[in-house]
């Protein structure tokens, strides 16, 4: 045929030229290297550590959640099948645990009540300006999609909580500002929030720093990515399904298309 | 191609098709000949269409859970991700869709170009692929406004701005396009009422555009017209049919390991932030897709003059058949036009890359050189290539190789 093979080399590498730069060009400014951890929700057949989640779930309530919100999750998530899979009577009681505020009742008048498994999470402030206010001026984002919010995303997490750092000699931090070598200008307005020790863990788990740190930061994965387990789950069985049909019509075709002679 | 001369076996099929000939219709894309020689290139028009009804199928259920309304529609995604019954599935098959929809339109245009397919007779499909492909890009863009996050609220802000470099009348059609005077509300609902509405229309223009091929026939990779039907077509049914399902299985393959496993990577994280007018992001980056024009539309530094570029950019595609003047149709054939093809490949490569780049120093100076090179192309190379070049001999048919394996050494020398 009058097609060369070079011809189809290039073809070939400028579609994958093509491709390379689609997905590059989402990555194009990764600043410093982020700590890397080998999570196991990673790959197609990546799945959470359920213990793991259960105690994230515990740091993030006893620590972070003074201060940051989690404004689209419910109670009844954590029972939900694909994340912590707390019993049904654990959400029950870790929901009654909270005080929600509810009505009007019958009088026109708010009131409290202990929280039930289809209360959204309980916010630590009113609002956002609030929050700010209290946390000298800085907004401690809702930490409902933050992970997927951020570049690097759960590596980000953990870098950004692993960080914190003596400042080199002559950096100039102002008052309430702390060093963090992954922070944007390296510099954060939240002090470290975890220390060895900083929660007892239910199942006894030793919680030093680095466990706690990777422990939320898979509970933030979830949180932001509720359906992960499924996606993947699906995923390879269509995608098996679709290479064997693939295989299946390629051959077809090709008998279909024996029977045809390229040279009349 | 018009002459209808199928007749149903059926009585009531003769009596249907008598009043409406749907079934010589179907019958005729049975029938329809084609180039028995044609490539996988050639694929990607089925590839497109099944991309425009995976858009709109999916698009229409989004919308049965969607709300437009400047302070629900974060949470509507949100909700649609979390809550609704494969809601996950359906947005990223939606929004990963979108950018699968660009790549083969980008495989497709520019295999019309290599193979000069939007030469005569052809321009009139040309033109209409160059309507869709525009109707494309607005749609995509008002698509991405509606989650409503930190690059829906900044890139909508971005680019509606360069109205307001039209002359005199440049602020009011600006506050007139939002419906206020800055991006809000009124301005998320207009761009969902026409996201809804231009898949539509372009799904109008594909079937001008396939009426449009139909005429013809297609072109092929040799470029030389044949007779149809002849000894170098066989009937679309089913040798086309199966290697379009064949070429539309891989790339589901590829779209599908996105929607699975990798679903964000083609986003912007900080659409995953909601839309705060009081806080620009670092950087402001329109999809990948849309890169190379957002290149040239930063290239100058006067706004009114960017926008020039930016429409001229587009518009200038439709006057290619009479820019390309060449009787050759493809770059096989076309020794010097093949050179060209690929450096305008690499420049539209380059662009993009400016394009996700801060318009600044050397980005912005490579930026300036791949816009210039790429009204160059159009308007000085194509027509100066195209009266110059020495073409290749063409074969007689499209199975006659043309050249034997020794005379195609001697060519390249
Ligand atoms: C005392 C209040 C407080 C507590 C407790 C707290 N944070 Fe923060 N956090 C903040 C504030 C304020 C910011 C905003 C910092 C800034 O913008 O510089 C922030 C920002 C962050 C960021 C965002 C960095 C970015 O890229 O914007 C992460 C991640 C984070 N916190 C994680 C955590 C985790 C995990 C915990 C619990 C272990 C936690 N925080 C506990 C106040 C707090
Ligand atoms: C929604 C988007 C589109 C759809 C669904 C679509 C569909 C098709 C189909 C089914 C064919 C026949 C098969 C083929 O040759 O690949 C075709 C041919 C063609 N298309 Fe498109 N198309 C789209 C966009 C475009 C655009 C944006 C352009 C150019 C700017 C274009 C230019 C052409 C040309 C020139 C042909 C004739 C090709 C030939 O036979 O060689 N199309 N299109």
């Amino acid at each position: 045929m009058f097609q060369n093979k070079f011809l189809y080399f290039k073809a070939n590498l400028a579609f994958s030229l093509f491709f390379l730069f689609i997905i590059s060009s989402t990555n194009l400014f990764a600043d410093t290297e982020l700590l890397k951890v080998n999570w196991k929700f990673q790959g197609i057949t990546g799945k959470f550590d359920r213990s793991s989640l259960q105690r994230g779930y515990q740091v993030y309530n006893e620590v972070c959640s003074s201060c940051h919100s989690m404004r689209l999750l419910s109670y009844r998530n954590l029972g939900e099948k694909g994340g912590p899979e707390f019993s049904a009577d654990q959400v029950k009681a870790i929901a009654a645990t909270f005080e929600v505020t509810d009505g009007p009742d019958n009088q026109g008048e708010m009131f409290t009540r202990p929280g039930k498994p289809s209360d959204k999470f309980v916010l630590p402030y009113p609002n956002v300006q609030a929050s700010t206010a209290a946390n000298g001026g800085a907004y401690p984002p809702d930490m409902s999609v933050l992970v997927k919010a951020r570049k690097g995303g759960a590596n980000y997490i953990y870098s950004v909580l692993m960080g914190y750092d003596e400042p080199p000699q002559d950096f100039k931090l102002e008052e309430g500002v702390y060093y963090n070598k992954y922070m944007d200008g390296n510099k954060i307005k939240m002090s470290k929030p975890l220390l060895d020790g900083s929660v007892d863990y239910v199942d006894g788990t030793n919680a030093t720093e680095d466990q706690m740190a990777k422990d939320v930061t898979v509970f933030l994965t979830w949180a932001a990515d509720p359906h992960l387990e499924a996606r993947h789950k699906t995923g390879v069985k269509v995608l098996i399904f679709l290479i064997i049909l693939t295989g299946l019509v390629y051959l077809s075709m090709k008998r279909l298309w024996s029977r045809i002679d390229p040279e009349v | 191609m018009s002459d209808h001369t199928y007749t149903p076996s059926s009585k009531f099929g003769k009596w249907f098709n008598d009043r409406l000939p749907l079934l010589s219709l179907s019958a005729h894309f049975r029938e329809y000949p084609t180039p028995k020689n044609l490539n996988y290139w050639w694929t990607f028009g089925a590839i497109l269409t099944f991309c425009l009804v995976a858009q709109i199928a999916t698009g229409i259920v989004l919308a049965m859970h969607y709300v437009a309304h400047a302070d629900l529609a974060f949470d509507s995604i949100e909700h649609i991700m979390r809550d609704v019954n494969y809601g996950w599935l359906l947005r990223y098959l939606h929004s990963n869709g979108s950018s699968m929809f660009f790549l083969a339109v980008y495989v497709h245009i520019f295999r019309s170009l290599f193979y000069g397919s939007h030469k005569s007779p052809r321009e009139i499909i040309w033109i209409l692929g160059v309507l869709i492909y525009i109707l494309m890009m607005a749609t995509a863009f008002m698509g991405y406004v509606l989650p409503w996050g930190q690059m829906s609220f900044w890139a909508a802000t971005v680019i509606t701005n360069l109205f307001t470099a039209i002359p005199l009348i440049g602020e009011s059609i600006t506050t007139w396009f939002w419906g206020g005077y800055a991006v809000d509300n009124p301005t998320l609902n207009r761009f969902y009422s026409l996201h809804y509405l231009v898949p539509f229309l372009i799904l109008g223009l594909v079937i001008l555009h396939i009426w449009a091929l139909h005429v013809p026939g297609n072109n092929n990779p040799t470029g030389i017209e044949i007779k149809q039907p002849s000894k170098g077509t066989i009937p679309f049914h089913p040798h086309i049919t199966i290697k379009d399902l064949f070429a539309l299985l891989v790339f589901l393959i590829i779209f599908l390991g996105f929607v699975f496993f990798s679903p964000d990577v083609l986003g912007h994280p900080d659409n995953y932030i909601p839309a705060n007018p009081m806080v620009t992001p670092y950087h402001i980056v329109p999809e990948w897709y849309l890169l190379p024009f957002y290149a040239i539309l930063r290239s100058v530094p006067d706004k009114l003059g960017g926008v020039v570029l930016l429409f001229a950019s587009l518009l200038i595609l439709l006057a290619l058949p009479w820019l390309d003047r060449s009787k050759v149709r493809s770059a096989v054939f076309r020794p010097i036009y093949k050179q060209f093809f690929w450096l305008f490949v690499i420049d539209i490569l380059v662009l993009g890359y400016m394009g996700a780049m801060p318009a600044e120093g050397t980005y912005l100076l490579i930026a300036r050189i791949g816009t210039a090179y790429y009204f160059l192309h159009f308007l000085i190379i194509l027509p100066f290539v195209s009266l110059v070049e020495k073409t290749d001999p063409l074969p007689a048919s499209i199975s006659e190789p043309v050249l034997t394996e020794k005379d195609k050494s001697d060519v390249s020398e």
